[in-house]
């Protein structure tokens, strides 16, 4: 069994406990009272979706460095597959957390939506991924795609904090960042279990959805008579 | 220095190009008035929330054209094959990269210069801190669209349903630039008491800096496959 696999078993399996812990043991905020239990799956959707998008980076990073030094493509196409499912996946948790944090947000401030600068970025960032997925699925030829990808990809990820700065500047609302400082120990362990879980599942998501992404490029190539 | 060269040859084909297709700009000058026009149906004839709201329309208005202006440049490019032949010569990709972007950014930038007027007479706008820091801040704000704005089209232009991708990838990522531009705009027109030009003209310096470099540095690889 391949370790993405395991991981991502791993990773189920300990979210089931994270959140009943989440649920049943760990106590309900002073303030917030339960709606605050959303915490234990919306933070770890916020540190998956940068780790996603990280290694988006490091895929696109990997595929230029191989194009630079005139490789691309001899081997390579492993990063080309890990961008894929690593922007794939990132997406998913990236709109579950802004869906997690709408529900959150709807009975602690009264709205759904606030234009404060943290929200405002991740509905930025996922804006900015959901285009390089629509940019693959317009281009047909492998090669031009990865590429096109990669470069977009790079931008995109460039972004991210000036987009952070630029809102910040122009308003502010969303509490604090959630660290071991502000949290009580009996809702550390939740939290960081799930933190883990979480992780674990969309790296396992990420194994399963990028030998995929493999299959069908070789797929496509053996289609068109072309070599993989 | 032989980039350079290069450069300044390339800019002067693309303004070439841009003059003989000169009907296009006022095209996209109509589509922008339009725009505007459109816009105020949004608020109603309230003149003081026109007013208030007049640098944001100014900057969708200059948005949308943007994306026109852009893919129209790019797709010249690849009619007929030209920018094949192009890269058949011993050309460096970001002399090309930058001869476009330069005149992608005078035709923007003399688009919105354009419009200035437009928006003043229709939703009279005063122009407290003088019409310059206004035509300064068009300016910068086209050179923030432009540069992530040639190397996306370059790419769309060559992809199926290029028309729908270059807004999608290029919209969420000039956020940054766009917020600074309005907000300079706001405050040249409504006046200045708190000296905030500088930090929001910085703002959009700070993109133009980075994304003038990076789109630079990644529009060779593009004309490699």
């Amino acid at each position: 069994m391949k370790l993405t696999n395991v991981l991502g078993l791993l990773g189920v399996a300990m979210y089931l406990y994270g959140c009943y812990d989440g649920l049943f043991i760990a106590p309900a905020d002073r303030f917030m009272g339960d709606i605050q239990r959303i915490m234990y799956v919306h933070v770890p959707s916020a540190w998956t979706t940068m780790v996603c998008f990280t290694i988006s980076l490091v895929a696109a990073l990997g595929w230029v460095a191989g194009l630079v030094r005139g490789k691309a493509g001899d081997g390579r196409w492993g990063w080309d597959d890990w961008l894929e499912s690593s922007i794939e996946v990132g997406v998913i948790f990236g709109g579950l957390l802004i869906i997690q944090g709408m529900i959150w947000a709807k009975p602690t401030w009264g709205v759904y939506w606030t234009w404060d600068p943290r929200l405002t970025t991740v509905a930025v960032m996922e804006l900015m991924f959901i285009a390089v997925l629509a940019l693959r699925g317009f281009v047909e030829e492998a090669q031009r795609r990865a590429t096109w990808s990669a470069v977009v990809t790079l931008v995109a990820y460039v972004n991210v904090p000036l987009v952070y700065f630029s809102v910040q500047w122009w308003s502010s609302l969303h509490q604090a960042q959630s660290s071991s400082d502000n949290v009580d120990p009996a809702m550390q362990l939740p939290l960081a279990i799930n933190a883990f879980a979480v992780m674990f599942i969309a790296i396992g998501l990420m194994g399963l959805r990028a030998r995929l992404a493999g299959l069908t490029r070789v797929a496509l190539l053996a289609d068109v008579g072309g070599e993989a | 220095m032989e980039s350079l060269f290069q450069c300044v040859a390339l800019a002067q084909k693309e303004l070439m190009v841009q003059w003989r297709t000169r009907a296009r700009f006022g095209s996209v000058l109509v589509f922008g008035v339009t725009s505007l026009l459109v816009f105020s149906f949004a608020v109603g004839p309230d003149s003081s929330a026109l007013q208030a709201h007049a640098a944001g329309y100014l900057w969708l208005a200059l948005l949308l054209m943007s994306t026109l202006s852009l893919q129209e440049a790019a797709r010249l490019d690849v009619q007929n094959g030209a920018l094949e032949a192009l890269v058949l010569l011993p050309v460096d990709g970001r002399a090309l990269y930058y001869a476009k972007a330069l005149v992608n950014t005078v035709t923007l930038g003399g688009l919105g210069t354009l419009l200035i007027p437009v928006v003043v007479a229709l939703y009279d706008a005063p122009v407290k801190e003088g019409a310059l820091w206004l035509i300064a801040t068009v300016w910068l704000g086209s050179a923030a669209l432009v540069a992530p704005g040639t190397l996306y089209a370059a790419l769309t232009s060559r992809a199926r349903a290029g028309d729908v991708l270059l807004p999608l990838l290029l919209f969420p990522l000039v956020v940054p630039a766009l917020l600074g531009s309005v907000k300079a705009t706001e405050v040249v027109m409504l006046g200045d008491p708190m000296g905030r030009l500088g930090s929001w003209l910085g703002l959009v310096l700070a993109f133009d800096v980075l994304y003038w470099s990076l789109c630079g540095l990644l529009y060779p690889l593009l004309l490699e496959d």
